[in-house]
C-alpha cells in the first residue's frame, strides 16, 4: 500500500538504496565512500522521521509544573509505566507513530493535552553522525595512502598490480 | 571502587587510550597499553566471580536508572566474554612489544598502542551493556581501531584490506542501526531487557509484526557480518594474512568472538529463544550456513600457501562451529558454542602468534619458506604443534572439549548427520596442520643462512597460550561450568 502520508520513507528507501548501489558497483575508492556516507545518512534520516509524532511540538516543557529537579527514580518510574501505556497504544491503534518513552512519556503523562515529539531518534543520530563523520575521515585516510602506495585509487587497477607484484 | 568496577573495565582503557597517544614515544605508551589491559583483565577475573557467587550485576550509568540512563548488566555470559576479552588482550600486548618494534615503524607506536587500548574498550564494552544503542557506539569503537591497526601492516595490501573491511563493516554496523532503529519504533525502548519484555507483546497483538521480523532480519545480517559466517566472510581473510603479527594474534582471538556473543544476546535475550527458533526458524538458516562454513572453509584452507591466510580460512570454519552451536538452540549446542569461544580464542591467539614468531625471524610466512623451521627454531614450532593438536581437536586439549560438547549436543537432537560434518572439519584440520608440519620438521633447508629462536618477549606469550589450551583441555571443569550456567542463563533455563 503506498500512501503519501509515508513520503520520509520513500526518500529514505530511494536514498538507502542508491548508496548501496554506488558502493557496490564503483570502482573507485572516494566513489564507495560516497556512497556509504549516502547509505549511512538514509538511516539518519529514518530515525529522525520515527521521532516526530503527527501534530507535535518541540519536545521542551511547556508547563512549568510543580516537578522540581527531585526524584529521579519515581521519574522513571512513571516514565516507565507511561511508556508500556504507549505501546499499549501503538499495539491498539496499529500505528508506527509512537507516542514517545521515558522521559517524554512522563512529561506526556503530567500534561495530557500537550503532545511532544520524541527527541530520544534525534539524540541516538548526533552519536551517529558522529560515527559516520570518523568513519568517513579514517576511510578517507586509507585512501590518501592506497594512493600513495599504488599510484591509482581504482580498485581494478589495484587488483591488477597486486597480482602482478 | 569496586561497586564502580563495571564502568572503570570500560572507562580506564579508554582514557588510558589517549594518554597512549599523548606520551607520543614508544615505551611510555606501551607502558599505558599494558596498565590498561592488566587492569581490565583483573576487573573482569572480580566481576566474573562475583556474577558467578551473586547473580546478575546491574550497573546504572550515572546513576539514572534503566529505562532513561543506559544500563550495564553483567551475566554470566557477559562476564565470561569479557575475560577472554580481557586475557587475550593482557598476553597480546605484552607479544606486541617485541613484534611491533619490528613490524610498525617508530614513530606510529604510540599511535598503534592508543588504537589497541580502544579495541579493548569497544569489545569490553560490548560484552558488558545492556543497551542496544550502546552496542552499536562500542561495536564502532572496536571497528574503527581494528581498521587503523590493520592498516598499520608492512604490506601494501594491509591498506587495501582494511579499506575493504572498513566498507563491509560499516555496512554491517548501518544493518544494526535501522534493525535497532525498528525495534524502537515498536517498542519505545532500548534496553535489552525491556525489550525482552516487550516484544513478545507487539508479535502477539498481531500489528507490526512485520516490523519485527524485518528488524530481526536486519540484526542478523548485520552481526553476521561482523563476526564473518560464510558466506559473510569475504573481509576476513585478507585483513588477517596482511595486518601486524601482534594485532593478527589479538583480533583472530577476541574480535569475531565478540560478535558471536552478541549474535546469542540478540537471539535468545532481546528476541527470545521461542521467538528466534520458532517464530523465525533460525535453526534452518543458520545451521546449513554454519555447516558449508565448516566444510568449505577447511578446504580452502588446505590449499593456501600462506600460513598466516590458512590460518584465517580455518577461522571462518571454526566460527562455524560456534554458529553450529547456537543454531541446535539446546543448552547443551550454546554452551558447546560458548566453551568454544573460549577454547578458539586461547588456539588460534597461540597459533598466529607463533606465526609471528615466524615472521619475525624469517620475514615471511609462507609454507615453502618454512623448511627445517622444526629444527631452527624448536620452540616456536613446538608452540604451532601444541595449539595445532588443539586446533584439531585431539583430547586433553581445549579443541577436544568443545568438539566433544558440540558432537554431544548434535546427538542428543539426532543430528547424526551435524555429528559426522563436525568430526570431517577435524580430519581437514588436521590435514591443513600437517602441511605446515610435514614442511617445518620433514623437509631441509637450503641455503647457508643461520636462523636462531624467536626472543623470549614473544615465545612466553605465545607459551602461556599454548600452556592455557593444554591446561584447559585436562582441568576443563572450570571452563565448562561457566559456560553451562552461562547457556542456562541465555536460554532462561533455572539451573
Amino acid at each position: 500500500m503506498i500512501s503519501f502520508s509515508l513520503f520520509n520513507y520513500w526518500a529514505v528507501i530511494v536514498l538507502m538504496m542508491v548508496g548501496f548501489y554506488t558502493l557496490i558497483s564503483r570502482d573507485n575508492l572516494v566513489k564507495k565512500l560516497i556512497g556509504l556516507n549516502i547509505f549511512q545518512t538514509s538511516v539518519i534520516l529514518m530515525y529522525v522521521s520515527f521521532g516526530k509524532v503527527t501534530g507535535g511540538t518541540a519536545p521542551i516543557l511547556i508547563e512549568s509544573g510543580d516537578h522540581g529537579g527531585g526524584d529521579d527514580h519515581a521519574a522513571a518510574t512513571t516514565g516507565h509505566e507511561a511508556a508500556d501505556a504507549a505501546v499499549d497504544a501503538v499495539g491498539s491503534s496499529g500505528e508506527l507513530v509512537m507516542q514517545g518513552a521515558s522521559g517524554v512519556a512522563h512529561a506526556a503523562a503530567e500534561s495530557a493535552e500537550i503532545l511532544y515529539s520524541n527527541p530520544i531518534p534525534h539524540v541516538l543520530m548526533l552519536t551517529a553522525i558522529v560515527v559516520g563523520v570518523a568513519t568517513l575521515a579514517l576511510g578517507l585516510s586509507l585512501v590518501v595512502r592506497i594512493n600513495e602506495a599504488y599510484g591509482t585509487i581504482q580498485e581494478n587497477e589495484i587488483a591488477r598490480k597486486d597480482n602482478a607484484a | 571502587m569496586s561497586q564502580n568496577l563495571p564502568a572503570l573495565l570500560v572507562v580506564v582503557p579508554m582514557m588510558l587510550a589517549p594518554v597512549a597517544a599523548l606520551l607520543n614515544r614508544s615505551g611510555p605508551a606501551w607502558v599505558a597499553a599494558v596498565g590498561g589491559s592488566w587492569f581490565a583483565l583483573g576487573a573482569a577475573v572480580q566481576l566474573l566471580r562475583r556474577v558467578m557467587a551473586e547473580g546478575v550485576i546491574v550497573y546504572s550509568m550515572g546513576g539514572w536508572a534503566a529505562p532513561i540512563g543506559i544500563e550495564y548488566r553483567i551475566d554470566e555470559v557477559s562476564a565470561f566474554v569479557a575475560v577472554i576479552v580481557a586475557s587475550i588482550a593482557a598476553i597480546a600486548v605484552l607479544y606486541a612489544r617485541t613484534s611491533v618494534i619490528d613490524e610498525i615503524s617508530e614513530d606510529r607506536h604510540a599511535l598503534f598502542y592508543a588504537a589497541f587500548l580502544l579495541n579493548v574498550c569497544g569489545l569490553l564494552g560490548i560484552a558488558v551493556t545492556g543497551d542496544v544503542f550502546n552496542v552499536f557506539v562500542f561495536l564502532e569503537v572496536s571497528s574503527l581501531s581494528a581498521y587503523s591497526m590493520i592498516a598499520l601492516g608492512q604490506d601494501r595490501r594491509a591498506l587495501t584490506s582494511a579499506f575493504q573491511y572498513l566498507i563491509m563493516g560499516s555496512v554491517g554496523a548501518t544493518f544494526i542501526v535501522i534493525g535497532v532503529g525498528l525495534l524502537f519504533v515498536m517498542t519505545g525502548t532500548l534496553g535489552m531487557m525491556d525489550l525482552a519484555e516487550r516484544i513478545p507483546e507487539v508479535w502477539a497483538s498481531g500489528e507490526g509484526d512485520r516490523t519485527i521480523a524485518v528488524a530481526f532480519t536486519f540484526l542478523t545480517v548485520g552481526v553476521t557480518l561482523k563476526l564473518a559466517l560464510f558466506p559473510l566472510h569475504l573481509w576476513l581473510p585478507n585483513a588477517y594474512t596482511f595486518a601486524p603479527s601482534a594485532v593478527t594474534g589479538y583480533m583472530a582471538a577476541t574480535s569475531t568472538k565478540v560478535s558471536v556473543y552478541l549474535l546469542m544476546r540478540f537471539f535468545f535475550t532481546v528476541f527470545g529463544e521461542q521467538f528466534s527458533f520458532e517464530q523465525m526458524q533460525l535453526d534452518m538458516v543458520l545451521m546449513p550456513l554454519a555447516l558449508v562454513a565448516i566444510l568449505a572453509m577447511s578446504l580452502v584452507a588446505i590449499y593456501q600457501a600462506n600460513v598466516k591466510r590458512l590460518l584465517a580460512f580455518s577461522s571462518v570454519a571454526q566460527i562455524g562451529y560456534m554458529v553450529l552451536g547456537i543454531s541446535l538452540g539446546s543448552v547443551l549446542g550454546v554452551a558447546a558454542g560458548i566453551i568454544h569461544l573460549f577454547n578458539h580464542a586461547v588456539m588460534k591467539g597461540a597459533l598466529f602468534m607463533a606465526m609471528g614468531c615466524v615472521m619475525y625471524r624469517i620475514g615471511s610466512v609462507r609454507i615453502e619458506d618454512m623448511k627445517g623451521l622444526g629444527k631452527a627454531m624448536p620452540w616456536t614450532m613446538a608452540a604451532f604443534v601444541g595449539a595445532g593438536l588443539s586446533m584439531i581437536g585431539v583430547p586433553l586439549t581445549v579443541g577436544f572439549i568443545s568438539k566433544w560438547y558440540l558432537v554431544q549436543a548434535a546427538l542428543a537432537q539426532g543430528r547424526w548427520f551435524v555429528a559426522a560434518i563436525v568430526m570431517v572439519g577435524s580430519l581437514m584440520a588436521l590435514v591443513y596442520i600437517w602441511k605446515v608440519v610435514e614442511v617445518a620438521y620433514f623437509q631441509r633447508r637450503e641455503g647457508e643462512d643461520e636462523i636462531k629462536e624467536a626472543p623470549l618477549g614473544l615465545l612466553i606469550p605465545t607459551w602461556a597460550l599454548v600452556a592455557a589450551s593444554f591446561w584447559f583441555g585436562i582441568d576443563a571443569g572450570t571452563t565448562s561450568s561457566v559456560a553451562i550456567s552461562a547457556a542456562e542463563t541465555l536460554l532462561g533455563v533455572m539451573p
